[in-house]
């Protein structure tokens, strides 16, 4: 089986976050490039959310399994030095699935100050604008907490990073 | 001195820094007043330690540093360079609060200012750090707001806590000429007075709309020491602590 950037970008796909389960790394931007080197050796390069993710080895180690599993081929994945993530590298359809799943999506940021797109957030369970930030920080790095005035939820979000 | 002996000593002090004051962010991890509080200076001292954990790799990778780990935990304390505004014990929450203000806004200029530095991995550092570091500030300017205006108690303790701090952040941006004036001409940094008038004026904006009075700089002995190994008697106890774990056994593996 010859192997391709598709074949590994396909695999990638199974590989979910461990703290979100239903995005994959794809969805999340997390992967910066893929590369087929001499006796099908694989290079993965990625990047963490938020600097100190823990979970950073983890998916790491997942994504190595993974994709040594489903090609048969040996894979090394680095951290990307060059590249830093942003929330923008996160698509529609991912932040469809996010907000499906009770969190709500980061706002496209154009450089505006943070505190201001953070005042009304959309709420994921009613789509209510009329919320407001209770907390930056939440359950894990990258989430905010917000309360709903229309359906009194609290809720999780994902916080826009540049 | 050379110039990557004055750059890790910088880096040195910016990374002692946040692992100070991220061991005292989590030493509110299950004691903050309400559960939002305790999970935002838990998730601050994640940010911190994973901000120090970036700047001793940068020291051990690109300047032929100690590994981070052993850098971290096994050094003794003359070898710090923290500043002695984040090893005071964490205090009132009016102390933990303004200190965290007058920090991570320090944070905020300074990593604004290296992105464009000639510096390669600090630049790169920079870039990612400073869109995390807006959250805590976020985060301060919202409370430090709020507080100043929930009563004569409260408005009158956050200024007390204010004129407690602040010396204590001016040594932040304790001078140290020679390796400053090498960084400055190299285009690494801009060199501590200029940081300096810029967290001043940013801090400022701020306190002003929360009626608090930014002691005069010319009115307080700024504490400075740290940058030189000199610390206060917090310190030690803070590092037995912190390493104690480590210490047990160095070479396991987690």
């Amino acid at each position: 089986m010859t192997i391709t950037a598709e074949k590994i970008y396909k695999a990638l796909e199974q590989v979910m976050d461990p703290e979100i389960p239903v995005l994959n790394v794809l969805d999340l931007g997390m992967i910066t490039s893929v590369k087929v080197g001499d006796g099908d050796a694989v290079l993965i390069k990625m990047i963490p959310t938020f600097s100190a993710c823990p979970a950073v080895e983890l998916i790491r180690q997942n994504i190595r399994t993974t994709v040594e599993k489903e090609l048969g081929a040996s894979v090394t994945v680095e951290i990307d030095k060059e590249a830093h993530w942003h929330s923008n590298r996160m698509g529609p359809a991912a932040k469809e699935k996010l907000k499906n799943f009770g969190i709500a999506p980061p706002q496209v940021y154009n450089g505006e100050a943070y505190s201001e797109i953070l005042m009304h957030t959309a709420c994921p369970h009613c789509n209510s604008k009329n919320t407001y930030l209770r907390s930056p920080f939440g359950s894990t790095l990258c989430r905010a907490i917000h309360y709903c005035r229309e359906c009194g939820h609290v809720f999780e979000h994902f916080k826009p990073l540049e | 001195m050379t110039r990557n002996e004055a750059i890790s000593q910088m880096l040195t002090a910016m990374a002692d820094d946040a692992l100070i004051q991220g061991h005292r962010n989590s030493e509110w991890t299950g004691l903050g007043p309400i559960m939002e509080e305790d999970i935002a200076f838990s998730s601050m001292a994640q940010d911190k330690i994973g901000h120090a954990w970036a700047l001793y790799r940068i020291l051990h990778e690109n300047l032929g540093g100690t590994e981070p780990d052993r850098f971290a935990f096994l050094r003794g304390e003359k070898d710090y360079r923290c500043c002695h505004l984040v090893e005071m014990p964490n205090g009132e929450y009016d102390f933990s609060l303004v200190r965290h203000f007058l920090f991570d806004h320090a944070e905020a200029v300074r990593w604004e200012h290296l992105q464009q530095s000639t510096f390669e991995p600090l630049a790169l550092t920079a870039r990612k750090l400073k869109g995390e570091i807006k959250y805590h500030t976020l985060h301060a300017n919202a409370w430090i707001t709020q507080l100043c205006r929930a009563g004569e108690e409260s408005y009158a303790r956050m200024q007390s806590a204010l004129n407690v701090c602040f010396p204590l952040a001016l040594g932040i941006f304790e001078p140290s000429p020679e390796a400053e004036t090498l960084l400055v001409n190299e285009k690494i940094y801009a060199g501590e007075a200029t940081l300096k008038e810029q967290w001043l004026d940013r801090t400022y904006n701020i306190l002003s709309v929360a009626g608090l009075n930014l002691p005069s700089e010319g009115s307080v002995t700024p504490a400075y020491g740290g940058r030189k190994g000199y610390h206060t008697e917090y310190l030690q106890p803070l590092l037995d602590e912190m390493g104690y774990v480590f210490r047990l056994d160095p070479e396991a593996v987690w």
